[in-house]
């Protein structure tokens, strides 16, 4: 006990150390100070230390307010729970804003912990102290601590939690009315539905006309969450009109915002308003003159598309929005026409067989052909959904013309892209197509002169080889595989080593023993020591994948070549894998 | 280096008299060239002076309780420590360039400083209690014996009587200048501020070091096509969307971020319409705003350039309200002062406080080498020179403030 006792010890003295590496990590284990001394000397004296000390490094305090969140077992349980609120108000009051929101979130946890009678008591009034404090990072805090505790108290102090959230929305601070309009959104959740018509609907709407962006931007979220608890007649009547607002306000920022939440906004309020109101503000946000908002918008084109009620869905399509996208695709901001590539296929199921043959795909074409790589990319990413309504082939002509000047794109990230698709475009192009027009870029990109490009190409080949079989793989790949260990480059030698990893795995044991195994082996005389090491990691490999009298008549007896080889590595992984032969 | 303090007082005739109430450094011919103050700001409520020299230190002054408001030293801390950027084989200046001050937020000072690449947002805290009480060591920090530790002690706070002041460097925003910052305005947000260079602006969030937005870029495709440069730019004191920035060619312009989130396409331009007369081969030099400031209200904006102050006021872009020539008498010099190179000298100017006097609102004040003018903003008065004031010795004065009432000034 005496050595634990001066091993806490240790740690509590370090909560003064002059590192504040020592200090944070004394904080860490602050709940083993807290059993040493037990409960009451920890509410007694512990919990009045840890008031008292709020001039610290941030993170020292960050982690402070973390453990305090979970200190009730330790100073004894529920009902001593509200001696945790005096640290924790300190902490909710610095001006470094994470450790006032890491507080904030420990009072919440706190809170739920609270008898009725404590909240009425104790927090209650710590809520109302940060309320009325003089310094704007008390008031910032107390926005978040509403919600916890409302449900749980009397209606007096009910109505009086509603009067200081007022407050709070109308204080001179922008910082302060910002977290307000954080934190209405949950706080209207937990306020009984006539209150919240009648109160905290006008706070929401002064905040939604409110003169700094930075508010206005952030009333559009409370909007959304307070819509999910109104009618959808409320809704028209009393969120409707800001957010017709916001749509239309001056600041791009705040139409940015909305755009961003737009099917959000359109899942929680009604198919009349859909109909009435929010096809013409969508129609408007593609058009917005601020790029970052058509983008923004653009993105949600496929999701919009989708959840517009049954019975005006086509109608909205072909009138609404397919004129819109006609236009994007020729916008002048190469983020919107990527971001339109990115969703546009998605409409194609909506609008079916015809009208996709009929409008999409000309749309399709035009994005194919883009000057700028990631609109090309985009397209070529979501095929899927235009494969099960029209079949490719329509695009095919187009595709392959495409795909190739993105395979020999000089950016190498662009390349690596279509190489990643290569897979599912093989599957949906078919065998026949791939072997006439794409096997010779599958080959070149083995030999391309970015590693990263060589290591993703023979990825490549695994998966085509179980998209399209051994069969085929023995008749087109593996002897243009094979012959590359004649190459003069050592690294064209080397790919073909590591292009054996990885089909070995989906080839039968006779195809590797019949004719990979030569090829390697002839490789063990190659003049370059990194390709000889590679041999007998490529050894190791295969093995286990062959039955022994293979391996014992002819990748044993290469290894034991290698074995005393004058190169140090050589050695080394040539003695590896012998391991594995025994 | 020297910096003095001057208050007014009323003269015969109505007119400001000023006075030097306090003298900061010292006033030798030959002074340390890292003593030379380079920025000087006053806080919101004019409780403390901020002042940056060119050897990259803040020193912040605080009023002395009682009547006669004199200022002592408060806090110095080393902001900025010169660098090399081995890029491009240049020196970085430690030399602060400007000082902000932030809202205050509680007990804690904050404010802004930058030299030519790197802002750093400061905070200023007093401490006034030591610990007691520890485990392992007494008061006198020698340690105790382990064996004789058999119970846990808990440390407590012992307050003190000497004030400890310590400046912690809180943020360090960097690497988002190629060329030399000029000017940083804080937001009427109190979160966002922004930083101009000699061709970008950029916005960046007081929480957040990783990353900035460019609003303005008016670097050209080829450099050799560049003719103007930015000077100076600042936010509007109330309207958190509007800002204005001034380049070498005499113009100001107005921005509106609510507009385009690139604000390369100016709302307002403010310009004055050339006076073909007067064209000569300095109108260009002469004509680059070295400051701008608005005025509390917000309504109104004052320009310097190398030879007059200008008022504008913000809904009229075609020409300033006033005009005051502050030293017009050197029109005539212009050739010699363009071989000392002095006519690429920059100036500043700043507004007065709201009068206590019906008569003479807002005076400006603003100097040029020891010398000290006040101009009435009374149209009744034609503009000239109230009160010329020589010092006995040359002074370099670099820049100008006022404090919030009005009362004093420092040079």
């Amino acid at each position: 006990k005496q050595w634990y006792q001066r091993r806490v010890a240790i740690t509590a003295g370090e909560l003064r150390n002059e590192d504040v590496q020592l200090r944070l990590n004394s904080i860490k284990k602050l709940s083993t100070i807290a059993l040493a001394l037990g409960i009451e000397r920890t509410r007694s004296e512990l919990i009045p230390f840890l008031t008292d000390t709020i001039e610290d490094e941030d993170e020292v305090l960050w982690a402070l307010a973390e453990q305090l969140g979970n200190f009730i077992p330790l100073v004894g349980g529920p009902d001593y729970a509200s001696c945790l609120l005096a640290p924790l108000e300190n902490l909710a009051t610095v001006e470094e804003t994470v450790v006032r929101e890491k507080a904030t979130e420990s009072l919440r946890m706190i809170a739920t912990e609270h008898s009725p009678a404590d909240l009425e008591k104790h927090f209650a009034p710590l809520v109302k102290r940060l309320t009325q404090g003089d310094w704007f990072t008390s008031r910032t805090s107390a926005c978040g601590l509403f919600a916890c505790c409302y449900a749980n108290v009397s209606t007096s102090l009910k109505a009086e939690l509603r009067q200081l959230f007022k407050m709070l929305v109308t204080d001179d601070t922008p910082m302060v009315r910002r977290a307000a309009a954080g934190k209405i959104g949950e706080f209207a959740k937990v306020v009984e539905v006539e209150f919240v018509k009648s109160d905290i609907i006008p706070l929401f709407n002064q905040l939604a006309g409110d003169e700094q962006d930075s508010v206005r931007l952030l009333a559009v979220d409370a909007g959304i969450v307070m819509a999910g608890l109104l009618s959808e007649a409320e809704i028209e009547q009393l969120l409707l009109p800001q957010f017709r607002n916001a749509a239309s306000d001056k600041s791009w920022r705040v139409r940015f915002m909305i755009s961003d939440k737009f099917n959000e906004l359109q899942k929680a309020v009604g198919p009349t308003i859909i109909k009435n109101h929010l096809v013409f503000h969508f129609t408007g946000l593609l058009k917005d003159i601020e790029a970052e908002v058509r983008a923004s918008a653009a993105n949600k084109i496929k999701d919009f598309c989708t959840n517009l009620p049954a019975d005006i869905q086509e109608t909205v399509i072909m009138q609404n929005i397919l004129p819109a996208v006609k236009d994007l695709v020729c916008d002048s901001n190469q983020h919107v026409k990527a971001a339109l590539a990115s969703v546009i296929m998605g409409l194609s199921p909506i609008m079916g067989k015809d009208n996709t043959i009929q409008h999409l795909l000309p749309l399709f074409l035009i994005q194919l052909k883009d000057e700028h790589s990631d609109v090309r990319l985009n397209i070529i990413s979501n095929l899927d959904s235009v494969n099960k309504v029209i079949g490719i082939h329509q695009l095919s002509q187009s595709l392959l013309p495409a795909i190739v000047e993105l395979a020999e794109d000089p950016k190498w990230r662009v390349r690596l892209a279509i190489i990643e698709h290569m897979p599912l475009l093989a599957e949906q192009l078919g065998q026949e197509f791939f072997d006439e027009k794409l096997n010779a870029l599958t080959m070149s990109w083995l030999v391309d002169g970015v590693a990263a490009i060589r290591q993703a190409a023979t990825q490549n080949l695994r998966n085509l080889v179980a998209i399209f079989g051994i069969a085929w793989a023995q008749n087109t790949i593996i002897s243009k595989v094979l012959s590359m260990a004649r190459d003069t480059n050592y690294l064209h030698r080397m790919t073909t080593l590591f292009a054996i990893n990885v089909l070995a795995e989906v080839c039968p044991p006779d195809v590797i023993a019949k004719f990979m195994i030569p090829v390697v082996a002839n490789l063990a005389g190659d003049p370059v020591p990194n390709v000889r090491f590679n041999v007998a990691k490529t050894m190791a490999k295969i093995t286990p994948l062959l039955d022994t009298t293979i391996v014992q008549s002819q990748v044993k007896p290469c290894l034991d070549k290698l074995h005393q080889d004058a190169d140090l590595d050589v050695k080394y992984f040539a003695s590896e894998a012998l391991i594995l032969c025994h | 280096m020297a910096s003095g303090s001057n208050g007014p007082a009323i003269g015969s005739n109505n007119e400001l008299q000023w006075y030097f109430s306090q003298v900061k450094g010292t006033i030798e011919e030959d002074i340390n060239e890292a003593d030379i103050i380079t920025a000087v700001q006053f806080n919101h409520d004019g409780e403390f002076l901020a002042t940056g020299d060119k050897g990259g230190r803040v020193v912040i002054f605080q009023k002395d309780p009682g009547a006669k408001g004199e200022y002592s030293v408060y806090s110095t801390f080393q902001s900025h420590e010169p660098q090399f950027d081995y890029l491009k084989s240049l020196e970085i200046e430690e030399k602060i360039n400007e000082i902000q001050w932030l809202k205050r937020l509680n007990n804690n000072l904050f404010l802004l400083s930058t030299n030519d690449k790197t802002i750093k947002l400061w905070k200023v805290s007093e401490r006034r209690y030591r610990m007691n009480g520890f485990n392992l060591h007494d008061e006198y920090g020698v340690q105790r014996d382990l064996n004789s530790v058999n119970t846990l002690r808990i440390p407590y706070l012992v307050p003190v009587d000497e004030l400890t002041v310590e400046a912690t460097p809180k943020r360090v925003y960097d690497k988002a200048h190629v060329y030399h910052v000029n000017s940083i305005s804080l937001n009427s947000d109190d979160e966002t501020f922004l930083s101009a260079d000699d061709l970008r602006i950029n916005l960046w969030h007081l929480d957040y070091i990783n990353e900035c937005y460019m609003l303005v870029d008016i670097k050209p495709a080829n450099m050799e096509d560049l003719t103007e440069v930015i000077t100076a730019a600042k936010f509007h004191p109330t309207n958190c969307n509007h800002f204005v920035y001034s380049s070498s060619k005499g113009t100001i312009r107005l921005c509106d971020m609510r507009e385009q989130a690139l604000c390369d396409q100016h709302s307002k331009l403010f310009e004055e319409p050339e006076d073909n007369g007067s064209r000569s081969f300095f109108s260009e030099i002469i004509s680059s705003i070295s400051d701008v400031k608005f005025s509390s209200c917000g309504r109104y904006m004052v320009s310097r350039d190398y030879l007059t102050i200008k008022l504008w006021d913000l809904n009229m872009d075609s020409r300033p309200v006033e005009t005051y020539n502050v030293h017009e008498y050197l029109r005539s010099k212009l050739c010699s002062l363009y071989e000392n190179d002095c006519i690429f000298d920059k100036f500043e100017v700043v507004w007065g406080g709201p009068s206590k006097y019906p008569f003479e609102p807002m005076p400006r004040i603003y100097e040029r080498s020891g010398l000290l003018f006040i101009l009435a903003r009374n149209a009744r008065i034609p503009p000239r020179s109230v009160l010329p004031m020589k010092v006995g010795y040359t002074l370099q004065v670099y820049t100008l403030r006022f404090r919030l009432d009005g009362v004093s000034v420092v040079l």
